[in-house]
């Protein structure tokens, strides 16, 4: 009978895993669940939630850390952020709608286990860049620690980085520690309104060249966002400054406050492919460069839509859907840039058939393996989840 | 710190190796005479000293490959090496293993703008980057002291930091690609001009991994855009705690300076009196606190941290005037560890990283220490990030003074750990300490990490007796069967 396990500790944590490892039996790890249904089904006899293993055992402002369980909720966290004027940088996108799940209920680990990152990865980075260190349980059930709770850390292989976005494969997480940065006095988007993404990336690659620590660019709905931060007095400054030389590419407005807050809000969590619940959606990671075209190309022979974030970087891709989701073409197009396609959302027997993330070849897949044997040489942490 | 004896049977295959070098590597490509092998006997861990077998210097990614093809078959060792500035012995050769040079990698092989990145070779150094790009208004962030000389390629292996990592990161913030030979000679590509990568983040396990993994020869890293300005304030303190609740206090308001260092009174004597900086001389704590961005907001924030520091008790505080009145602030702690090798004939330097709260704590400790061993210490501190670098000073030629450095800064780097720290912020495990790492790690946490080396290099060819105490076999590691294991469902809250 199928079971859903909720530890409570971490040697529950690694009881349970040492048990599943000896018996061989396959277990699907996840949080809230809100992102359960992004990569290939797992096939797996019972559930382990980390959901239980909640709560924040660390925080100290002025040091810019804090730990907590992996099961906490990311509304927990940064609740207790706000009190002291912080935030976490990386920008974790609320994913739940876009999956038909409930909003605010991801947790912190699956934040980093997918290594989210909203629009602000391209001053700040993404889950990865902020995640200092861990305890988990790995596929042998033993509870291992990695990294530490300085941002200054060499000391052995940076386990972090293999964790986030390993999608749960390699290792039950079950406390995590991460770096926190001060939240901005304020933020204002300039919007260049009815302008093409091709003209919008060229735009944003001349906003991305000043010193203005840009911290959002942005394409939807036909307008380029850029977001601009800081003390007020230097918001206005870069306000004026980008204003003069964005001048060539249309007309320039700006808004601040809750209006500027909702555009990437809805940009970080593609609020509006959200709610076209029935649409495929690709995730494209390519060259800041390469975007626009790689969009439009797609967009236009398959009649979707497209957003594109991170300066061009990121492109969302909405098609119509199809059994095989276009998959050959979107990759191809992938391909050419260099960088790689995912297939974000699509129903659960299409995602058994196409490869949920870009397939990789030769010497990197040998490597990949062996690496997932290394951490869980039973293969029972969400089998088949990453291809 | 000692390096393991030679293997007697790969030694008296010396000259077949030669052979088979000489026949991938055309003749100043290997290296053969005792003379000209002790350039490579040590990096910048001097204290540690031997003559590799031989040193090869490839110039393309196909030579790196067959070389490591051929030592994948014959179970010839390799020791990477970059510029050999390594302090923690990153690039130690071993008598019985070649030493890889990547120094003929030596130029930046694209800027595109577009993509905000430059394609180079690993063995450019690191400021050439910057240098490569700053007429365009732009910079490559990491900069760790060595800039001048260290290479890039050396920085990713270490993962190198720097002054202004608590704003910018460290390399591997910075870092978007890289192509890589395996130990059996497969070349990968991990990551490229775009964000991140397919699969698992291989480019964040590779950068660190000191030279463990795979022989980096192409690199892409991120370049940002120059700051408008940057001004820097010189604060005065009466004790460390002052000056690092001061760190905190401006970290507390909001504030992410460029770059925040603390030095302590030795090293600010030795600092003055080597470059004039015009450093107070008159207080215990010395800290400069750097802003950099828009001119508009450097201005503002300036003004805030003189006020928060005057409110922690600074004596004394000048805020640079112009560019050259900020280098100056900048030369004496950039001279920082050469002004103390005028004072003493020997030094180490530590690295390790502590939660910046325990900084009086780990001093007081220090000074305990000093006194334990009867050898001076000066400290300079990154305080934004907590990476401290103690310099401990000794003379090698009196008998004992190495030993009692060396014992001086294992006792520091325990200190780090006890308080939740770390022992190494950015030189690096090495050889250096290497026998620390269980002070740190559990065995099962140490097993975790060999495994993953073992899933990149079986036989344990690449950069050995680095990092780890010693490498268990990759057989023994991934042995499931010395567990017992309960074969009932376990007991605990179920749904």
């Amino acid at each position: 009978m199928s079971e859903i396990m909720k530890p409570t500790t971490p040697e529950q944590v690694a009881e349970a895993v040492t048990w599943a490892a000896s018996t061989a039996t396959p277990l699907e790890i996840m949080g809230a669940g809100s992102k359960r249904k992004l990569g290939a089904p797992v096939v797996a006899e019972h559930q382990l939630h980390t959901t239980a293993l909640s709560g924040i055992k660390l925080y100290e402002p002025e040091e810019l850390v804090m730990s907590a369980g992996a099961g906490t909720p990311l509304g927990e966290i940064e609740a207790a952020l706000k009190q002291s004027n912080q935030r976490l940088a990386f920008e974790p996108s609320d994913m739940g709608p876009l999956f038909g799940e409930a909003s605010e209920i991801a947790t912190i680990g699956g934040a980093i286990a997918a290594n989210l990152a909203g629009p602000r990865r391209i001053w700040s980075g993404a889950a990865r860049d902020h995640f200092l260190g861990f305890t988990m349980a790995n596929g042998r059930g033993e509870l291992i620690k990695g990294g530490g709770r300085v941002v200054k850390n060499v000391t052995g292989f940076d386990l972090c980085k293999l964790l986030a976005g390993s999608y749960g494969t390699l290792g039950v997480m079950t406390e995590v520690t991460f770096k926190i940065l001060p939240s901005s006095e304020e933020s204002r988007t300039l919007i260049i309104s009815g302008c093409t993404a091709q003209s919008a990336v060229k735009a944003m690659n001349k906003a991305l060249a000043m010193p203005f620590e840009i911290s959002g660019a942005a394409y939807a709905t036909e307008r380029a966002l850029l977001r601009i931060e800081g003390p007020s007095v230097s918001v206005a400054y870069k306000a004026e400054g980008l204003a003069k030389v964005l001048d060539e590419f249309g007309t320039v407005s700006v808004v601040g406050g809750s209006e500027s807050k909702q555009i990437w809000t809805d940009i970080r969590d593609i609020s509006a492919f959200a709610k076209a619940s029935e649409k495929q959606i690709w995730r494209l990671s390519v060259p800041p460069s390469k975007g626009a075209e790689v969009a439009e190309q797609l967009s236009n022979q398959f009649s979707g839509e497209f957003i594109l974030d991170w300066g061009g970087a990121l492109v969302w891709l909405a098609l119509d859907p199809t059994e095989d989701a276009h998959a050959q073409v979107v990759r191809e197009a992938a391909d050419k840039t260099g960088g790689h396609a995912t297939l974000y959302r699509a129903s659960e027997a299409v995602r058994q058939s196409v490869p949920v993330f870009h397939p990789r070849a030769g010497a990197v897949s040998v490597v990949t393996s062996r690496l997932k044997g290394a951490f869980d040489p039973k293969g029972i942490l969400n089998p088949g989840r990453m291809g | 710190m000692q390096v393991p004896k030679p293997d007697d049977d790969i030694v008296a295959r010396r000259s077949d190796i030669i052979t088979a070098m000489r026949s991938i590597l055309s003749g100043e490509g290997v290296i053969v005479d005792e003379s000209e092998l002790a350039a490579y006997e040590c990096d910048g861990l001097t204290a540690v000293k031997q003559l590799p077998l031989i040193v090869v210097l490839p110039e393309t990614t196909e030579q790196v490959s067959q070389v490591l093809q051929y030592c994948h078959q014959a179970g010839v060792k390799i020791v990477p090496r970059g510029a050999g500035t390594s302090l923690s012995g990153g690039a130690t050769p071993l008598g019985d293993a070649i030493t890889l040079g990547m120094m003929k990698f030596n130029r930046i092989l694209e800027t595109d703008y577009e993509n905000r990145c430059v394609v180079t070779q690993p063995g450019v150094t690191n400021l050439s980057i910057t240098q490569a790009v700053q007429a365009d208004g732009f910079y490559f962030a990491p900069d760790p002291s060595s800039q001048i000389a260290c290479s890039i390629g050396g920085n990713v292996a270490e993962n190198a930091g720097g002054v202004h990592c608590l704003k910018y990161g460290v390399t591997t913030n910075n870092l978007l690609g890289v192509k890589m030979v395996l130990m059996d000679g497969e070349v990968i590509t991990i990551g490229g001009k775009q964000f991140d990568d397919a699969g698992y983040d291989l480019l964040g396990l590779v950068t660190g991994s000191e030279g463990l993994l795979g022989v980096i020869t192409e690199i892409i890293v991120k370049i940002i855009p120059t700051p408008e300005t940057a001004k820097a304030v010189l604060v005065g303190f009466p004790s460390n705690e002052q000056a690092g609740q001061c760190v905190a206090s401006i970290i507390g308001a909001g504030i992410i300076p460029g770059g925040m260092e603390i030095m302590d009174r030795p090293a600010i004597k030795a600092a003055e009196e080597f470059v004039h900086a015009g450093y107070p001389l008159d207080v215990e704590s010395l800290l400069i606190v750097e802003l950099d961005g828009p001119k508009a907001e450097v201005d503002y924030l300036i003004e805030r941290v003189e006020k928060i520091a005057k409110k922690e008790g600074a004596t004394s505080s000048r805020t640079s005037q112009n560019e050259e009145e900020r280098l100056l602030f900048w030369a004496g702690r950039k001279a920082a560890f050469p002004a103390i090798g005028r004072l003493s004939p020997d030094y180490l330097c530590m690295d390790g990283t502590i939660p910046r709260n325990k900084l009086p704590e780990i001093l007081a400790r220090m000074q305990k220490m000093s006194e334990h061993y009867s050898l001076g210490i000066a400290n300079v501190f990154h305080a934004g990030d907590g990476n401290l670098h103690p310099l401990i000073m000794f003379d090698a030629n009196k008998p004992g003074e190495l030993e009692g450095a060396t014992n001086f800064g294992m006792d520091i780097l325990r200190a780090c750990v006890e308080v939740g720290g770390v022992l190494t912020g950015e030189h690096g495990v090495g050889v250096e300490k290497r026998d620390l790492m269980g002070e740190m790690f559990s065995e099962d946490d140490l097993d975790q990490q060999e495994r993953v080396k073992c899933a990149f290099d079986e036989q344990a060819l690449l950069n050995p007796g680095k990092v780890f105490p010693q490498l268990k076999g990759c057989a023994e590691l991934n042995s499931l069967d010395a567990r017992q294991v309960e074969l009932k469902f376990p007991n605990l809250p179920r749904f």
